[in-house]
């Protein structure tokens, strides 16, 4: 081809137009190959991987019980923290002024504390309170209880990470609620809607949209947080595989088994997310298309 | 004036105003939004609020339907003191769910629409009617079926607003107000969010929502509209009402200084409009 002018257009058809060249991406294309084939190679060749260890537990009865209890811990301190947390950023946005210190301050020292510090502190709060009683301060009390009776592994575990998670959630969900336009407030304001209706049918529904790609975040990191529950003795799957391995000494394929079951379980709640993504973006999404929506203004 | 505008509904003067607002007063931060407002809005009667940007047109409707909180003066719908109440020896803010029952009978239209984008236009208008207003579904249905059909909008019943034009939408809006069968129906600047050539079909379908005999406040910039349809002008400066008069003499005669100013802004000289 020559910058030539010429009288008359060329003869040329770019149907029969190849393929551009690109030497940077034949350049990184081949390095990841070669990454991916060594990291298989390394995981296949390295007999201390044990693969046959791996295949005998991964549905080991007593693995399989402590995945069952991670995902029930999972399950309920979700539950617990988002209620939790959507009640403590309708606190935060209160316009009543001790209603939204209690709540920021609550917030503030639950997503402080690291959660694993958190797990042992409400295991050993018998050492502070010897007896939880219900009753008028300084007065007489209606119950009482032991506190070593009501906190066991599994209570120590759902309050220490149902606490964490809905200092999280809180602010998720206060930023879900912030992300809604103000003239939906004053269109429900004006056809006389009351608060509960306002913030569960209209305030909420469009504020998922923003609340639901961080809190598929939340839940996977509350999955694999409920490890931590391991230290205070608790039979989720990292102590599952924990006690086999401190019989057998199988320490890797062990952890494999356990990452293994980690990874599984991730790649089905990322699934539903999406699915719930999808639900969600109902009436502002362009149509047929498939992403986490934030234009809420362009929907009005 | 009535054949002008084409109108069956004479307003009835002889009862007492639907809306009485006297001396109303409201300020955001140091900044006077309404100084002594007095308006009376009658059954049946339309009435255009006119007035440059920030001269508290907007301010004053969503006082009235108590989107804003007020600082002074008082507002009654038939009769009924709005947002305060004697308790305990004085005046205080009514209770949350008092002050939604006052709401509940009045309904306003925005000039950003701000229609529910994740509900159909269908239960847009159903939504008020069946959740505060005690209507079954099927009543609900039917009304709004009716009501869109009007607006020239039931075969959209099922689309979602973002799927409509901005008139379009406006139009549910419209409909969705109606649809709680409201003692008045505010309307915040209707079409300033409109592109111009969808405005029309909005003042059309205000026009056509008047001459049933709805009580409504305009809030606007469209002088044409305000001459067709209102039957009284109001016009607003500076956090005041400068001049108030039936809708022809308002353009055709107007007597303060301010109000005639602005007529030859907007590019109506008196002699314009006449003609």
């Amino acid at each position: 081809m020559t910058n030539t002018p010429v009288a008359t257009a060329p003869a040329i058809d770019v149907a029969t137009a190849r393929r551009r060249i690109r030497p940077a991406r034949i350049i990184g294309g081949t390095l990841i190959l070669i990454v991916t084939l060594s990291v298989l190679w390394f995981l296949v060749s390295n007999e201390r991987f044990e693969w046959n260890v791996v295949a005998e537990y991964l549905f080991n009865p007593s693995v399989l019980l402590g995945l069952g209890v991670s995902l029930m811990l999972t399950v309920v301190c979700m539950v617990l923290g988002s209620i939790l947390g959507t009640v403590l950023a309708a606190g935060q946005l209160s316009d009543f002024w001790p209603v939204k210190a209690a709540s920021i301050t609550f917030v503030g020292v639950f997503r402080g504390i690291p959660p694993l510090v958190q797990l042992i502190f409400w295991f050993n709060l018998a050492y502070l309170l010897p007896r939880i009683t219900f009753g008028v301060p300084f007065g007489p009390e209606f119950f009482s209880w032991e506190t070593n009776s009501l906190i066991t592994p599994l209570t120590a575990a759902i309050i220490g990470l149902s606490l964490h998670e809905a200092a999280y959630m809180a602010e998720i969900v206060r930023a879900g609620m912030l992300s809604v336009d103000q003239g939906q407030h004053d269109a429900a304001s004006a056809m006389g809607f009351g608060r509960w209706h306002t913030f569960s049918r209209i305030v909420l529904p469009q504020a998922m949209r923003v609340i639901i790609p961080p809190t598929g975040s939340q839940v996977i990191a509350l999955l694999k947080g409920t490890s931590l529950v391991s230290v205070i003795a608790m039979g989720d799957l990292l102590h599952a595989v924990q006690v086999i391995y401190n019989r057998t000494y199988e320490v890797v394929p062990m952890l494999i088994v356990a990452v293994i079951w980690y990874l599984v379980v991730v790649t089905v709640l990322t699934l539903i997310q999406r699915r719930v993504e999808q639900h969600f973006g109902r009436g502002s999404a362009r149509d047929g298309m498939r992403r986490p929506i934030r234009r809420v203004r362009e929907a009005n | 004036m009535l054949e002008s505008s084409g109108l069956i509904v004479t307003p009835e003067m002889d009862k007492p105003p639907v809306l009485e607002v006297t001396g109303l007063r409201k300020r955001f931060g140091d900044q006077v939004a309404l100084d002594g407002v007095d308006l009376k809005v009658y059954e049946g009667e339309v009435v255009a609020v006119l007035g440059p940007s920030g001269s508290g047109k907007s301010t004053l409707v969503r006082c009235i339907d108590q989107l804003e909180s007020i600082d002074g003066g008082a507002m009654f719908l038939d009769g009924e003191l709005l947002g305060f109440e004697m308790s305990h020896g004085h005046l205080r803010p009514l209770t949350d769910s008092a002050r939604k029952r006052q709401q509940r009978r009045m309904s306003m239209v925005f000039q950003q629409f701000n229609l529910f984008p994740h509900w159909t236009v269908l239960r847009n208008v159903t939504e008020a009617p069946m959740a505060v207003h005690g209507a079954s579904a099927a009543e609900a249905r039917e009304r709004a079926m009716e009501l869109l059909r009007r607006v020239g909008l039931e075969d959209k019943a099922n689309a979602y607003p973002r799927h409509l034009s901005g008139g379009q939408q406006q139009r549910v809006a419209i409909a969705r107000s109606a649809a709680v069968d409201p003692r008045i129906l505010l309307f915040d600047e209707p079409t300033s969010a409109l592109d111009p050539e969808l405005v029309d079909e909005v003042l059309q379908t205000i026009k056509k929502l008047a001459s049933t005999g709805r009580t409504m406040v305009v809030v606007t910039h469209e002088m044409e509209f305000a001459r067709n349809v209102a039957d009284r002008c109001v016009f607003m400066d500076a956090g005041r009402v400068v001049e108030e008069r039936p809708a022809d003499d308002f353009f055709e005669d107007p007597r303060s200084e301010r109000l005639r100013a602005f007529l030859a802004r907007s590019g109506r000289s008196p002699r314009e409009v006449r003609g």
